[in-house]
């Protein structure tokens, strides 16, 4: 498998691993959606999951956070192995913070309420303490006036940068996104992947799915080829798609090329 | 239509124009809605011809040739000779007139009435506090508790100089709007604990909640209120005795559960994932996901079904009359028992359904009010 082996080659290699995928596998009813997997994510690594549709890309990241379980082997998030233990399950949540494809902000709070819910109820911090980290992340993702308003009024790009600045009020120690650009219009991927990119600059840890090429290019430490539930290939961005080593990647490339 | 070639007309082609007389005003509105064509103007006629006619009968019936009072004798029986003469042509309102004190207020002594009358104030007063959202704080609770202790003190008296007056002597609306306030009060918790019961992870407690609704929805709630008051106490030790109406109050709560818990299920499926993975992912725990995210949108969604169960559950409670509870419908029909007022019976239950149908419109126009606030400023 060829994803042992550039687990050696991930760039900073000496850091503890903030993310640990040891023999991974999930299925749901017969079906096997995650064989084997292994991965480790160094702090501060950003990492791109490509992949055909249905090759269990999503259900990878949702198992960091537990919004899915898996069924075998270890997954070590932040020092803690995810298991039943609910303490456990909630301090990682509160480490991870994650960006769906449809948003899902919360409709009947406004932007701010969406950014400061967690802060207060989860972390306990003073409401207004919140409120000013919540004004300083939205600033931040280029929003604050619309603090006030509710998800209905915004576009699809602006509920997706409140996504991502209501995740990061939890001060996440990484970011999970869920191919985030998916659900929007054209003419606002772009405001998406700038914000997601600013945020890559500051250091966090990110794991990204998404077929946006140009963003996996530029910003990513490392890119993985996922394809039926397995890590097929892995390796940095340039070297991986200017040098595909298996059939399926090869595939896979030339028909995201095409359809661009 | 404009003309974008010319400039001089640009400016005009911008600029609203008046719609032409034949679109709008009443004489548009009727031509279109009321005598299109032929059949149109055809059922337009026969209908306004019908309406006029019921209409003039009615007004005839209830107000020129009704019957306001009749003499009383001092023995206290009154003469309804005027009455039975005007039947079918004029409406008897001296049976309100006469017996509204016992229709509204039952048995209850007579030189006490005042206490009732309060309690129902009383009760207006904290649905209209309650529907005021700037109310809606913890507050309100504290506000609910020292209420219905008032209204338990008045009802019962026996402290600070009032009389005491035991249950069996209540009557009239004060019950009905017992049963239907503590009913709704209390079932509304129980249906939303159910509501999440039945989607709960634990198979325990959503067999138990599986269990409740599908028992207590497959009887009639008439076979409750008879296993509240007859075979309830045959299971009860010797001696103890558990009041009547709080057993009909309960078995009201436990049907209303059942129902209510069906509809804030509904509106529980009808959130989209999302929100839940949402909550979770923001590592939000079950109880603060479920007040804060779940609950609000979910029993938004349902407003119109909630408020439906609400009314149907507020004049469900004059089922209440099959064991012998005094409420409004049963004080009513025992208002006219008396030989003298036989055969009134129309306008008591003209009278009985205008005050069921005030509280339910009450009710119907402030769910849709707020459905509109709820949803102002937001767009989906």
């Amino acid at each position: 498998m060829s994803a042992a082996e550039t687990l050696a080659s991930s760039v900073r290699a000496d850091a503890p691993p903030a993310i640990s995928l040891k023999g991974v596998n999930k299925w749901f009813g017969a079906l096997h959606v995650l064989r084997d997997v292994n991965l480790n994510v160094a702090l501060g690594e950003r990492v791109v999951v490509c992949g055909p549709s249905g090759s269990g890309k999503s259900t990878l990241i949702r198992c960091i956070n537990r919004l899915e379980e898996h069924q075998e082997g270890q997954i070590i998030v932040d020092g803690i192995e995810l298991s039943n233990d609910l303490r456990s399950l909630d301090a990682i949540r509160r480490e991870v913070g994650m960006v769906f494809q449809s948003f899902n902000l919360f409709p009947h709070l406004t932007i701010l309420e969406n950014c400061t819910l967690a802060p207060i109820w989860v972390r306990k911090m003073p409401k207004k303490e919140a409120d000013e980290l919540a004004m300083e992340y939205l600033t931040r993702v280029r929003i604050p006036e619309q603090a006030s308003k509710y998800p209905g009024q915004l576009s699809g790009g602006q509920q997706q940068r409140v996504a991502i600045a209501r995740a990061l009020c939890m001060k996440p120690k990484i970011m999970l996104f869920d191919e985030p650009t998916s659900a929007l219009d054209p003419e606002m991927i772009k405001e998406v992947l700038d914000t997601m990119v600013m945020l890559a600059e500051t250091g966090m840890t990110m794991i990204c799915v998404t077929h946006e090429m140009g963003f996996a290019r530029t910003v990513a430490d490392r890119v993985i080829f996922m394809d039926r539930g397995e890590i097929v290939e892995s390796g940095e961005p340039q070297s991986l798609f200017s040098n595909p080593q298996t059939e399926r990647l090869q595939t896979f490339l030339s028909q995201i090329l095409r359809g661009h | 239509m404009s003309d974008i070639t010319a400039n001089t007309t640009l400016h005009s082609s911008a600029a609203a124009r008046r719609a032409p007389i034949s679109l709008v005003g009443p004489m548009a509105w009727m031509k279109t809605n009321l005598f299109a064509n032929w059949w149109s103007t055809a059922i337009t006629l026969a209908l306004g011809y019908l309406f006029i006619r019921t209409g003039v009968s009615f007004i005839d019936w209830a107000f020129v040739n009704a019957i306001w009072t009749v003499p009383v004798s001092p023995a206290g029986i009154a003469n309804t000779e005027a009455c039975r003469e005007a039947k079918g042509v004029g409406a008897c309102w001296a049976v309100i007139h006469e017996k509204h004190r016992f229709i509204l207020f039952g048995t209850y002594p007579y030189d006490e009435h005042w206490r009732p009358l309060v309690v129902c104030f009383l009760f207006i007063g904290l649905y209209i506090v309650s529907a005021m959202r700037r109310f809606w704080r913890w507050e309100l609770a504290l506000i609910w508790a020292a209420v219905l202790t008032v209204i338990g003190v008045l009802m019962w008296g026996g402290v600070l100089g009032m009389t005491y007056v035991p249950q069996e002597r209540w009557g009239g609306l004060p019950i009905t709007l017992i049963l239907a306030t503590f009913g709704l009060a209390f079932a509304f918790p129980v249906a939303i604990l159910v509501a999440l019961g039945r989607r709960s992870n634990l198979p325990a407690i959503k067999a138990l909640c599986v269990l409740y609704v599908e028992l207590i929805r497959g009887v009639p709630l008439i076979s409750l209120l008879f296993m509240a008051s007859v075979m309830f106490p045959l299971f009860l030790p010797e001696g103890m005795n558990i009041d009547k109406l709080l057993r009909a109050q309960v078995a009201i709560i436990l049907f209303a559960g059942a129902y209510l818990a069906e509809v804030v299920r509904a509106g529980l499926q009808a959130l989209p994932k999302g929100q839940y993975e949402a909550a979770d992912a923001l590592g939000l725990s079950y109880w603060k996901k479920t007040c804060f995210i779940i609950l609000p949108q979910a029993l938004r969604l349902v407003i119109p079904p909630l408020v439906n169960t609400f009314i149907g559950f507020f004049k469900d409670t004059s089922l209440v009359l099959i064991i012998g509870i005094f409420d409004l419908l049963t004080a009513g029909k025992t208002a006219i028992i008396e030989p003298a007022w036989q055969g009134f019976g129309v306008e008591v239950y003209i009278t009985l359904g205008l005050i069921y149908f005030l509280f339910c419109y009450a009710m119907s126009k402030y769910s849709a009010g707020l459905e509109t606030e709820l949803n102002k400023g937001r767009r989906r």
